[in-house]
């Protein structure tokens, strides 16, 4: 299993490249954003609270660098983030933990039924090619995937929530009923998500169809398809089993590489819906100059992006033999 | 006639291999013919062409001057105001047309910066392979993974309201690791083949080869990584300015949102005020995504329409 191996030291130096960069970023900007930040904590937090604050913004001059990367590589192992500013006196993990259900739910969820979706709408056009979906459906999603996610979430707001009031415009859940396994909780909460998640969706849909279609259109000219259409297999099968499976798996590293971007919209998407997620916290954290929290939430939507990149490399070694026995 | 008989062959050899360097003083004009006969192409060069000239002349094609208050605030369009004034009445066309400008900057210097880095990055991993290959595909693989937009508001939060230069400096800095990785591996199915082999026989520096013999025929995917990364450059320059960490006194796009979302546009019935920006977002978004589509028909031969035989029944 050299595959997975060589997947995990990966997974293990990005996460540690990001929590570096975390922590040099504060001492490579210029300005005492950090100091000013500092000086609202004081006299409100035990010292031994302020002096981790210390260690991660570089703002004692005692320590020396090094050491203080030390305290602060740490520190982070402990899951000592620190006290947010925003919510304070609440802890900064406290606070993330909070968020995360709400980006999970949202963010994972659509992202997931983005990637089934439009790979099988790219299956679909490449192996009809020239048809009435290829003709249509391409071109669209290659125009929607240049849109601003935020600016298709203000869209829907105005179309859906201020001219039809179909749906409500912002939060996670009407903040009237009680937050509870109730039946209407659970409705309100998917009513709530039905907008940002169509954003999503339409935004990330097209990078994945496109893709798809580009693999079954390089993948059906390969001898092996050739091959199995000779041996009079039904087409359906061809589709699935030979062109299907074969081109999933460059969508499947694609996968790994988009993700980046799809999360990226969705913090503008739940800032824009005011949805009580990672992103929604992060500008929240930003505009207080919660710093603390903000390299928290950073720190986790790397490690959420990470997790699902092994995810998809797992898939990768499920499907395809010669991941799991190369290199 | 034994003239003909020997150089038919060959010149066959040649049409039969598009993928093989032309001489290079054309690929520059087969690039450009390549554009014109690809209407995706067409539309979005068009788009672009539209773009830039509002760019260039704003003070010309705008009826207004963009930040002068002197209308009646909140009127919706009109003969006279074509998409209404903001809430501090200021005329919304002239402020578009002024913010062409700055969102065309972003994109031209970040996606240029960008692309240059990825280039560098890409085709010197793949030449000089071994340990150096290893540690620049890492760093590539590294940087690709990480989300960059959150890292990008993070940045942003230490230099509050970052001027063009940041935005172009770090959108620039952290977006070249799509396009190093494409280039990279094209760069290597390329190194081995015979011109370039014979280039290095002929004992040419490490540096010629790489600049005049692998690059030229790079041209393509270099142009659609440019594509990429302007329009990456653009959407993130437009986020960033919406969620109100760039300059909220610049002339662009993004801070028209923000202010827009500021003072409720949508809600008061502001409706152009608040969408009109991200129409041009979208539009000149569109513009390089169709641009970068075509230059993937141009580059990859396989993935062009099928031209419509006769009809069939």
């Amino acid at each position: 299993m050299r595959f997975v191996l060589r997947r995990l030291g990966f997974f293990v130096v990005t996460l540690w490249a990001a929590i570096t960069l975390n922590f040099l970023i504060p001492r490579l900007m210029p300005g005492n954003a950090a100091v000013a930040m500092m000086a609202r904590y004081r006299g409100r937090v035990n010292p031994t609270a302020l002096h981790a604050l210390e260690i991660a913004f570089g703002v004692n001059n005692h320590q020396s660098v090094l050491s203080a990367y030390l305290s602060y590589l740490g520190n982070i192992a402990r899951g000592r983030f620190g006290t947010s500013l925003t919510f304070f006196p609440d802890s900064v993990s406290h606070q993330v933990l909070q968020a995360l259900p709400w980006t999970l739910g949202l963010v994972g969820a659509t992202t997931i039924l983005a990637f089934i979706l439009g790979t099988l709408i790219g299956l679909v056009s490449a192996w009809r090619r020239g048809g009435l979906l290829d003709g249509l459906l391409p071109p669209i999603f290659v125009i929607t995937s240049a849109f601003p996610y935020f600016w298709l979430a203000l869209l829907a707001i105005w179309v859906f929530a201020i001219k039809l009031g179909w749906l409500p415009q912002n939060g996670g859940y009407d903040y009237t009923t009680t937050v509870a396994w109730s039946w209407t909780f659970v409705v309100d909460v998917l009513r709530h998500s039905v907008l940002p998640a169509m954003t999503i969706l339409l935004t990330s849909i097209g990078g994945w169809i496109l893709t798809m279609r580009n693999n079954v259109i390089g993948v059906l000219s390969e001898d092996y398809v050739r091959m199995a259409r000779a041996k009079g297999l039904s087409p359906w099968r061809i589709m699935w089993s030979y062109a299907g499976r074969n081109a999933i798996l460059p969508n499947l590293t694609g996968f790994a590489m988009s993700l980046g971007f799809v999360v990226s919209g969705a913090i503008l998407v739940e800032f824009v819906f005011n949805y009580p997620g990672v992103g929604w916290m992060l500008l929240q954290a930003v505009e207080n100059q919660d710093y603390a929290l903000m390299q928290a939430l950073f720190l986790l939507i790397v490690v959420a992006v990470l997790f699902a990149i092994l995810v998809a490399d797992a898939a990768t070694a499920v499907l395809d033999p010669r991941a799991r026995d190369v290199r | 006639m034994s003239v003909p008989a020997v150089t038919a062959p060959v010149q066959g050899a040649a049409g039969f291999e598009p993928a093989e360097p032309q001489p290079r003083s054309t690929v520059g004009t087969n690039l450009l013919y390549a554009v014109l006969r690809n209407r995706k192409a067409m539309v979005g060069s068009l788009l672009l062409l539209f773009f830039t000239v509002l760019a260039i002349f704003p003070g010309q094609i705008a009826p207004d001057d963009p930040q002068a208050e002197i209308y009646l605030p909140g009127q919706s369009a009109s003969a006279h105001h074509w998409f209404g004034t903001t809430s501090y009445g200021q005329d919304v066309l002239s402020q578009l047309i002024w913010g062409t400008r700055q969102s065309l900057i972003v994109a031209v210097a970040a996606g240029g910066l960008a692309t240059v880095l990825a280039v560098l990055v890409g085709v010197s991993a793949a030449y000089l392979g071994g340990i150096a290959d290893g540690l620049l595909s890492l760093v590539t693989d590294v940087i690709l993974v990480i989300p960059i937009f959150p890292l990008i508001i993070v940045i942003a939060a230490y230099e509050k309201n970052a001027g063009l230069l940041t935005l172009i400096i770090v959108l620039g800095a952290l977006g070249w690791s799509y396009g190093a990785r494409q280039l990279r591996s094209q760069a290597l199915s390329i190194r081995n083949r015979d011109f370039v082999e014979v280039a290095r026989v002929r004992g040419e520096r490490r540096l010629y080869v790489i600049v005049f013999e692998l690059l030229p025929t790079m041209t393509s995917l270099i142009v659609a990584s440019f594509l990429g990364a302007a329009l990456y450059a653009v959407l993130a320059a437009a986020g960033l300015q919406f969620v109100g960490l760039g300059d909220p006194n610049a002339q662009s796009w993004g801070t028209m949102l923000y202010w827009a979302q500021n003072n409720e546009a949508l809600g008061s019935g502001l409706v152009y005020w608040a969408i009109m920006p991200g129409v041009c977002v979208a539009l000149l978004g569109a513009a390089f995504a169709l641009m970068n589509y075509a230059f993937d028909e141009i580059s990859n031969p396989a993935l062009r329409p099928i031209p419509k035989l006769g009809r069939r029944k």
